[in-house]
């Protein structure tokens, strides 16, 4: 056993985090995340040159990394910070093209490292909630081409990507896990409309509406279901580290804010009810920080080995994020409810994460279901 | 024991539906529904309507304008109006103050100020907390120095709910440093439009502006609007917060938000089929059901005996605590109910007049906001952890 990481690893832990704590301020954050876009792209082109954007990716396609480990890292320092740019957009979009693409295709990987395209994955449909198979969306036929239809609900980074890779039924019922292809699709294209949106904790997302959109084959046709599944065992790994950093953030904050708040003569820390649940607090980051390691060291493990340890991850990370989330707030009081204050915009990325890609529930179930 | 309705309460329930069936604007309901914005100008013409029919302070004696309701009619009416999605009687002239007025006020001080709160004349806000002073409100220190007929104030108050709407605000000041801190406090009321009085927003999380910091310098107010004797503020406020708990049990709000959240689970579709039908969910919605009604008994024993003439003691820390504990789990389950579709947050959509379509279901917008906004439930008017130091005190003999 060995639990340390890579000297390149740490590393790249070092230089994101020193990085982020010169140059991504909490008030710049906020500013970035109102912005028009919602991202920098001054900031993306920097963490690509920092080469953050490519140890997401592995050597075959021209990153520095892409290891379960290599995610855990990069996500945690981002959590941390809560970075706004479509890291997570990248992650879930980019290793089906790593997995999926023709050489050709591939290519396009080199862009995306060198933070020069963004890509996005429109998978999600309003009425498939959190599971994977179930695609309304259809591709046809069409003078040699095809054409892709439907709607896609909360695309991650869908309005300011550069190419998005769509999710389409060639073939099956609309719950079954064989007949899914994916395309990629110019979002500039004739029939593309896209309806773009912050989310609750500060991010971007879209609904994007095809309408005989022209696209272009991402892997074989009907069978990129166990490439998605794959490509959200990477992106759950990351949101799990994400959620770990923003926790444990939030616990520093509430730990300081703890031996310094003054009441009844006293810092508030003295108060033992307090103690008590900000050190629960403490055994469940643990916990997370375990799970999100297994986790990551699974990812390149045969599909039900690896789908449990990422199904446990995330539940532990929703169980364990709405308990730090809400302790941090309560235990400050009114600050921990202001804008102004960070532990707030913490608390609201830790439970929005719950959100994305199957909630603590989700995974307790398909946890069980895994056997 | 006999837990039904009586006949007569059965009749108020009609005549309080009847009531907000004819009065209640559509357009507000459909903003409380939605969790819009209310405007200034849609709380006071909820409080016009209500005082026009006598109910805008029922629990207040009939000479001062009030209803003498039964803890039972109150339940009830809290219930109905929650129901119908109507706006919040806005507490502070009308639960807070006017008790603690017709408690502890002046003859002058009723006449003067009860008949303004029913008609509108004075919004009212509450200055209580400082920065120093939250949890630990005895440590107050904003001073009120008598001189002459005056005092003059000077200090900051915080988390002051609408107080960007105040004409007035009921103050706890220091006026004596001597003894312990309690009782050197006094109970003032300040006209906001004092020249020295400052407000400035203090943002929420879900980005909104409930709430202010108020700023006195060198402020003078007449010595006549100080309520009841100088240092013995303390012991009105703590009538005030007792009144105040007695109210944050949220069983009606929590009812209707009930109501609200089966709905949407029976709508929203897992698999195949709807989230109301999933063993997961629906285990968290029957806990939570349970809870709320075995909460309403709660409430009710602890309101009727408090008609009985009981004072309302750690009894109204119980019914925050839990009450809070409730909404706050209903507002979590809205959330997951939503799945990914609690994610986007258009906060123009919040306003009247905002006309393109909603993304998802109308009802989503508000659903994750309004789960961040209610943390607060359980950290204001006295946070939980200080209500379970009072029961601990109060009731355990610790």
């Amino acid at each position: 056993m060995d639990f340390r990481l890579t000297d390149d690893q740490r590393m790249l832990a070092e230089t994101l985090e020193r990085f982020l704590r010169d140059n991504y301020p909490l008030d710049k954050r906020h500013a970035i995340s109102a912005s028009d876009s919602g991202y920098s792209a001054e900031m993306w082109a920097r963490f690509a040159e920092l080469g953050i954007v490519g140890a997401l990716f592995g050597e075959a396609v021209g990153g520095f990394g892409g290891t379960g480990t290599d995610l855990v890292v990069v996500f945690q320092a981002l959590g941390r910070a809560l970075v706004v740019e479509p890291f997570l957009p990248t992650v879930l979009a980019g290793s089906l093209v790593a997995e999926l693409g023709t050489g050709e295709q591939r290519a396009m990987l080199a862009d995306v490292i060198a933070g020069k395209r963004l890509l996005a994955l429109a998978h999600a449909e309003a009425d498939s909630r959190y599971d994977l198979e179930r695609v309304a969306a259809n591709a046809r036929r069409d003078d040699g081409g095809w054409r892709i239809s439907g709607a896609k609900s909360v695309v991650l980074g869908g309005g300011g990507a550069d190419t998005l890779i769509v999710s389409a039924r060639t073939g099956g019922d609309v719950a079954d896990k064989d007949g899914i292809s994916l395309f990629l699709v110019d979002p500039a294209a004739a029939g593309v409309a896209i309806r773009a949106y912050g989310t609750v904790d500060g991010y971007r997302a879209a609904e994007i509406a095809f309408d005989a959109a022209r696209g272009q084959p991402l892997g074989s046709t009907g069978a990129a279901y166990p490439a998605i599944e794959a490509a959200h065992a990477r992106a759950i790994v990351a949101v799990c580290a994400e959620c770990l950093g923003a926790m444990e953030a939030a616990r520093d904050i509430t730990v300081e804010y703890m031996h310094t708040r003054q009441q009844f003569g006293v810092a508030i820390g003295k108060f033992q009810a307090l103690q008590h649940r900000m050190a629960d607090v403490l055994i469940e980051i643990e916990q997370l920080r375990s799970a999100v390691i297994a986790a990551a060291a699974q990812l390149g493990a045969g599909r039900d080995r690896r789908e449990k340890f990422v199904s446990a991850a995330k539940n532990l990370a929703g169980r364990a994020g709405r308990q730090t989330a809400e302790e941090a707030i309560q235990i400050h009081g009114g600050m921990g409810m202001t804008w102004e204050y960070p532990v707030g915009h913490y608390a609201k990325r830790i439970v929005m994460i719950d959100h994305l890609f199957g909630d603590t529930d989700h995974h307790l179930e398909r946890f069980i279901g895994l056997g | 024991m006999n837990l039904e309705y009586s006949a007569e309460e059965n009749a108020f329930r009609e005549e309080v539906r009847g009531f907000l069936a004819e009065k209640l604007p559509a357009r507000t309901a459909e903003k409380v529904r939605l969790g819009k914005r209310l405007t200034k100008q849609d709380m006071e013409a909820w409080h016009a309507a209500l005082n026009a029919r006598g109910w805008l302070a029922p629990n207040w004696p009939r000479q001062w304008g009030g209803a003498e309701w039964t803890a039972v009619q109150n339940h009830i009416f809290d219930e109905e109006s929650w129901a119908a999605n109507a706006p919040r009687v806005i507490p502070f002239g009308v639960t807070m103050l006017g008790p603690v007025l017709i408690r502890f006020g002046s003859e002058a001080q009723r006449r003067h100020y009860l008949p303004r709160i029913l008609n509108g004349t004075d919004w009212w806000c509450q200055g209580y907390s400082e920065p120093g002073a939250g949890s630990d409100l005895a440590s107050l220190k904003t001073r009120a120095e008598r001189r002459g007929d005056r005092y003059v104030v000077n200090g900051q108050k915080t988390w002051t709910t609408l107080g960007h709407y105040a004409d007035w605000i009921f103050c706890l000041v220091r006026t004596s440093t001597e003894g312990k801190p309690q009782e050197g406090i006094s109970f003032l009321l300040i006209d906001m439009k004092s020249p020295g009085v400052s407000v400035r927003p203090i943002i929420l999380i879900d980005g909104e502006h409930e709430v202010n910091e108020v700023f006195f310098d060198n402020v003078e107010v007449p010595v006549d609007n100080l309520v009841g004797e100088e240092n013995k503020g303390w012991t009105y406020a703590k009538y005030l917060l007792t009144h105040e708990r007695t109210g944050t049990a949220n069983i009606g709000n929590s009812a209707a938000a009930l109501a609200q959240l089966k709905a949407i689970a029976a709508r929203t579709m897992k698999g195949g089929r709807p989230l109301a039908c999933d063993p997961f969910f629906a285990a968290r919605l029957a806990r939570v059901e349970i809870d709320l009604e075995a909460m309403k008994i709660t409430n009710l024993r602890m309101l009727v005996e408090a008609d009985a003439g009981a004072a309302p003691g750690p009894e109204s820390s119980m019914l925050k605590i839990k009450g809070t504990v409730i909404r706050q789990e209903i507002n979590d389950l809205a959330r997951r109910a939503l799945g990914p579709l609690a994610l986007p947050f258009v906060s123009e959509a919040l306003d009247e007049g905002y006309n393109e379509a909603p993304i998802g279901p109308d009802y989503a917008n508000a659903i994750a906001s309004d789960y961040f906004n209610n943390r607060k439930l359980s950290i204001f008017a006295g946070s939980n952890e200080i209500q379970r130091g009072i029961i601990a005190k109060t009731k355990l003999g610790f």
